[in-house]
């Protein structure tokens, strides 16, 4: 007589200290092996894309500050991307000079949390604390500059808000030179510790093929080995003009696309973003950054679909305008949504304590899955 | 074999280094600052709690419009000539009593997108953080500085004021159509007023 | 020695017993078991840029009070499934294992609290009721999460054991007693003559022996962690994925009672590594006592190095707590059987060899 086994059902709630946000994953284990996850997501919807229609444009920005919290630069600058292009606006040089810096800067505030919430998921306390230390550097930057430390308000269509405070170019050269010591300090105490190694390499294994046909961007797709950025294939804004390199997963540590590989590009994008940052420093020019900002604004009939590189893969706006004051639709094609998707290709086959690593190192923020 | 004695070397090596790092940090002054005791000094741009000149309101509207949360709420009654509200700080007269300025700081959402429209720059935020309330109805700031009677006051005169210009524009307009119908009589009478009275 | 004064002072053997039975238990373990706590959080902090306690008393020293305060006065929430005998059973057990084991712990020339001959063994077997709370507590707390946290605890506890012995077997063989007293006292005075560097008999013995001491040293204090359920071995207590384990259903003064346990098993462990390889209460630069020549002097010094010695390595714990992420539950098996039972049987062998023939 042949043993009837049945699948056990676990369910990582809502709440829970390891997803990073309201989100209740589904694991159907058959012992400690997982078949299958499914996610549950909606907790945090909050209709932004029914709501920005009641909205004038320049008022949708707080809103999409609040989709993605922990790169709200990022998705500001894809906004006046789309709607520049929309209106045909040509900003001023040392508009795009900040937009890029105050980017960069957000990618590398971005990653810290992105790092230091997966190794405290892993077990590792101290870098949670070292990295959340090197971020209130670049919080204290941006509140210098616009008043705020985590929902600006300050890339707007057509210019930026305010203009970078008299100290902001020194105080900058400080923090990069205070951080690449503590990026080492990093790798010293978790990205090459073997235990974390052993935790994270071949586990979640992303072939290149799957994740192009996930639709998979940003630095999960790179991780995998595809090198696809676009800041390199697509330009938008003055990238074109800085020299930087893109870094590849190349399975140093186990195989190519692993958890290590995705948590090891970020590390390396936070080196590039600081180099980005160094050669955007010295090549500001001087300039008005409130000349091209219209009055009112009121683009022509029309739609546009623009797409900028959030720290977490490819941001894109839609947006229709039918000749009046409000938008009338903005559709949001945000990464971490379809990052997530891939999770249970991702976990067939580990243990559950495997979950929680692979979770983590897909890096995705709540606010952006519902929005 | 080998790779054995090699994950073994690695593992220990790593735990040292990682071990380093701990203890150097154990001798790094401390980041922190005990808060409540010791406030962190803010920028000067910082923006926290709205604060509303009302001396220098001139009751335009643009910053309840150009809120995206819709927290500003603002009731205005036009002035009646021979009222004197006095300058704005740059120069512009006012010529709006100003009877509700409601501003509910729980929906603000702290954009900023009202400070930059404002003619006079009377409305901007401050750099106060510290204003939680037991009660949600105390979040609704109001600034308005006139009284409740002064309120009714105006509101009053505003109304006889326009009651006054009705009734005048009603007589002004009774005596012009009589003027005009006066003046239609004369001219119509005028063919019919000369007498046929021939004396010769 | 205590045990002498303490009979003539009263006159009964059996008062005498009872009273240095519970000398160690309240003038120094639950002090310990309340500073530990509070010297966690101070170092965790420390390390990482920040201060750590700061408000109840100065610089926070009367933290540990204010939260065994908050604990005893909690509501002890029994859910109604719960199995209540073994509910129950479970923090008395773990607490008495970790307890017990300090009955066979020389604190100084002049007091051990039961002179047995079995010394070290009686320490293992009485920290194996740890063990059978863990699984009790896990069962009672009807509670998925809290009993897969039992289960790998029970898991991992017992392989641990393994390398554990082998590495006391190999002390015994060159030592020849099991009595941590005697132990402690044959590494005689100065810190050469510590078991670590290859014990006091001077020979090739000693200097072969070097080299094979410091690694079953590393292999008895990675084992002995791992035996208290500290990172990077802590899956039953891991926060991030099942919620406190084994222990999330308790509240109140049972947690507490858990809570100070395993502080105290941080202790008696170290204890015994210091005892073993580090000379237990001996000086390792000769006594002040000697050479003023105040005899009374020396039991407390030897107090000092050994409560210095233990303390020592319970920061080493709390050090390697907070520098290292945790292993997972495969990989922890695989350590302790792939990795230290291996190297723990080849250095019985060769010690072993060293002993009959040099």
């Amino acid at each position: 007589m042949a043993l009837k086994t049945e699948e056990m059902v676990l369910n990582m709630g809502p709440q829970h200290p390891s997803t990073h946000g309201v989100l209740r994953l589904e694991l159907v284990l058959d012992g400690e092996l997982i078949e299958d996850v499914i996610p549950h997501i909606g907790y945090l919807h909050r209709c932004f894309e029914k709501h920005s229609e009641a909205m004038t444009y320049p008022q949708v920005i707080p809103y999409t500050d609040r989709m993605d919290y922990l790169a709200s630069m990022y998705n500001e600058f894809g906004y006046a991307v789309a709607m520049e292009r929309l209106m045909n606006i040509e900003v001023p040089e040392r508009v795009q000079y900040i937009r890029v810096i105050m980017g960069e800067f957000q990618r590398i505030a971005s990653h810290l949390v992105a790092l230091g919430t997966y190794g405290a998921d892993i077990g590792a306390f101290t870098p949670f604390l070292f990295c959340f230390r090197d971020r209130e550097k670049i919080l204290n930057l941006f509140e210098i500059t616009c008043g705020a430390r985590l929902l600006y308000n300050y890339i707007w269509i057509g210019g930026v808000s305010h203009d970078l405070h008299p100290d902001f170019i020194r105080l900058a050269r400080e923090f990069i030179i205070e951080f690449r010591p503590n990026l080492k300090e990093l790798n010293d105490l978790l990205t090459f510790n073997q235990i974390f190694i052993d935790r994270t390499a071949n586990v979640g294994i992303l072939p290149a093929e799957t994740a192009i046909n996930y639709g998979i961007t940003g630095p999960n797709l790179r991780a995998s080995g595809v090198n696809w950025d676009l800041r390199r294939n697509d330009p938008y804004s003055i990238y074109d003009k800085f020299e930087f390199e893109i870094p590849i997963g190349k399975g140093e540590k186990g195989t190519t696309g692993d958890c290590w590989d995705r948590y090891y590009m970020r590390v390396c994008e936070m080196e590039e973003s600081l180099k980005i940052i160094e050669q955007a420093l010295d090549q500001i020019p001087e300039g008005d950054v409130s000349s091209a900002i219209p009055k009112r604004v009121k683009p022509p009939v029309g739609q546009i679909y623009a797409r900028v590189e959030n720290p977490r893969g490819e941001l894109g706006y839609f947006i229709i305008s039918d000749g009046s004051l409000n938008p009338y639709r903005i559709k949001v094609r945000a990464p971490s949504f379809v990052n997530l998707e891939v999770l249970g290709e991702l976990c067939k086959g580990h243990l559950v304590a495997d979950v929680v690593a692979i979770l983590g190192s897909i890096d995705i923020v709540l606010g952006e899955v519902d929005r | 074999m080998k790779d054995y004695i090699l994950k073994f070397w690695q593992g220990l090596i790593t735990i040292i280094i990682g071990m380093r790092v701990t203890f150097r940090h154990l001798f790094v002054p401390a980041v922190t600052i005990q808060y409540p005791s010791v406030k962190p000094e803010l920028p000067e741009r910082e923006r926290n709690r709205l604060y509303v000149n009302m001396d220098d309101c001139i009751g335009c509207d643009q910053c309840a419009r150009a809120c995206p949360v819709d927290c500003i709420d603002i009731e205005t009654v036009k002035s009646v000539p021979g009222d004197d509200l006095g300058v704005t700080s740059n120069g512009k007269k006012k010529a709006l009593w100003v009877t509700k300025f409601d501003i509910d700081i729980a929906k603000c959402c702290y954009c900023q997108l009202c400070v930059f429209p404002c003619p006079t720059d009377c409305i901007y935020m401050t750099d106060v953080y510290e204003f939680s309330e037991f009660e949600r109805e105390n979040l609704v700031y109001d600034f308005v500085t006139l009284t409740e009677e002064e309120k009714v006051e105006k509101k009053k005169n505003f109304e006889e004021f326009t009651i006054k210009k009705e009734a005048e524009k009603a007589a002004a307009a009774k005596k012009k159509a009589e003027e005009e119908a006066a003046k239609k009589k004369e001219s119509g009478d005028q063919p019919g007023e000369k007498p046929p009275d021939n004396k010769e | 020695m205590i045990y002498d004064w303490l009979h003539s002072m009263t006159g009964s053997a059996i008062a005498a017993a009872i009273i240095q039975s519970l000398l160690p238990l309240f003038i120094f373990i639950l002090p310990f078991a309340l500073f530990a706590v509070l010297l966690e959080r101070k170092v965790s902090g420390h390390m990482q840029d920040r201060l750590g306690p700061m408000r109840v008393g100065y610089h926070g020293i009367f933290q540990t009070i204010a939260d065994i305060i908050k604990l005893i006065q909690k509501e002890d929430i029994v859910a109604t499934e719960n199995d209540r005998r073994f509910f129950d059973l479970s923090p008395i057990l773990v607490f008495a294992g970790s307890y017990a084991a300090f009955a066979a712990i020389p604190f100084s020339g002049a007091f051990i609290g039961s002179n047995i001959d079995l010394g070290i063994v009686y320490i293992i077997a009485v920290t194996g009721l740890v063990v059978a709370g863990i699984l009790m507590g896990g069962w009672a707390s009807n509670n998925k999460y809290s009993l897969l946290g039992a289960m790998r605890a029970a898991a991992q506890i017992i392989s641990y054991e393994i390398p554990t012995l082998l590495i006391v077997v190999t002390v015994i063989m060159i030592t020849g007693t099991m009595n941590l007293f005697t132990i402690s006292e044959w590494q005689t005075q100065y810190f050469w003559n510590w078991l670590i560097l290859g014990g006091p008999v001077f020979g090739t013995a000693k200097l072969l022996l070097i080299p094979l001491m410091i690694i079953s040293f590393l292999i008895i204090f990675l084992s002995t962690l791992a035996e208290v359920n500290r990172t990077p071995f802590d899956i039953p207590e891991a926060e991030s994925e099942l919620v406190s384990g084994y222990h999330t259903e308790y509240s109140g003064m049972k947690f507490a009672m858990f809570f100070l346990a395993e502080y105290a098993n941080m202790f008696a462990v170290s204890a015994v590594v210091a005892t073993l390889f580090f000379g237990g209460f001996q000086s390792p630069v000769g006594y002040l006592g000697n050479t003023f020549g105040a005899k009374w002097l020396i039991p407390i010094e030897q107090f000092f190095w050994f409560t210095s010695k233990g303390l020592f390595f319970v920061f080493v714990q709390m050090w390697l707590r907070w520098t290292l992420p945790r292993f997972r539950v495969d990989q922890l098996m695989a350590f302790c059987w792939k990795y230290l039972i291996p190297f723990a049987f080849v250095i019985l062998i060769l010690v072993g060899l060293i002993t009959v023939l040099i």
